[in-house]
């Protein structure tokens, strides 16, 4: 599948020992997971790749992607070149700093994901939402990107 | 790191049907006053939430809203798998006073500790 591109994973923020605590989380369950679950837990080395999901109609391109407990405002979506790019930071509570960690497992950081559309879209129409963790993109095709009905007519 | 609040493994059952549950990525961390449990949940709403407390156990399940297939799917890598994680209580957890909150897809419960048990001023004559 060559829709998304190859990213660099993300230098993640120094977390501090809560980090260490998820470290040996991490290589606790390496050894009971199976393997279906370590493609989930390797985030702690790529750091934040949401998951991300494209579906089409005859009119529209969707990009969806899972993007829980975040801000509107922390949300950054471009269009450039036929490149979909959606970035962002998600902030640890600060108030949470001095209460005793027990599990750390949620990732704070900068996350970037590109998408290649594989169709030409009007970029003035493209509107997103944020509902319940969940960002949704509607790419609107380009009336030239749009499939034709062409009628045969037999004389 | 002696662990007051534990997770135990899914255990997919319903109604003798397998079900496959994703784990919720959560955060736990104890304040004077409690506990506080952040559960990563994206796609859940309010009203996709069932947390049950039982003996000293809570039980965090969250159904995905159902949506309208649209169009075709040219590439995914979301999971439509409910979410789903137990947790063992601190016996000093008031259980009558545990709040839930849902926003933007992740849980947070306070689970606050009881009266008793609360860390206590004495002040001295």
């Amino acid at each position: 599948m060559n829709l998304t591109r190859w990213q660099r994973p993300e230098v993640a923020t120094w977390t501090g020992f809560g980090g260490l605590t998820s470290l040996r989380d991490e290589i606790d369950r390496l050894f009971e997971a199976p393997l279906s679950e370590l493609a989930r837990t390797s985030q702690l080395l790529s750091g934040w790749t949401p998951a991300l999901d494209v579906f089409e109609d005859k009119d529209n391109l969707f990009v969806k992607v899972e993007l829980p407990g975040m801000k509107k405002e922390q949300i950054d979506i471009s269009l450039h070149d036929g490149s979909l790019s959606i970035s962002g930071e998600r902030k640890g509570e600060s108030k949470h700093e001095e209460a005793e960690v027990y599990r750390a497992e949620r990732f704070y950081g900068r996350f970037q994901r590109m998408v290649t559309l594989p169709t030409a879209v009007a970029a003035d129409k493209v509107k997103a939402q944020y509902k319940d963790g969940i960002l949704t993109i509607t790419l609107p095709k380009t009336e030239e990107a749009k499939p034709k009905h062409i009628e045969v007519s037999v004389s | 790191m002696k662990s007051t609040v534990e997770k135990e493994a899914a255990q997919p059952v319903n109604g003798g049907r397998r079900q496959e549950f994703i784990s919720p990525e959560v955060n736990i961390f104890e304040t004077p006053e409690g506990y506080v449990l952040e559960a990563e949940m994206p796609g859940v709403a309010k009203e996709g939430l069932e947390i049950t407390l039982e003996g000293n156990e809570v039980t965090i399940v969250g159904h995905r809203q159902p949506e309208p297939q649209i169009g075709n799917t040219l590439f995914r890598e979301s999971h439509n798998a409910d979410f789903r994680r137990v947790f063992e209580l601190d016996p000093a957890i008031d259980t009558a006073k545990v709040l839930a909150r849902m926003e933007q897809g992740v849980l947070t419960l306070t689970l606050p500790k009881s009266e008793r048990v609360k860390p206590r001023k004495i002040a001295v004559d």
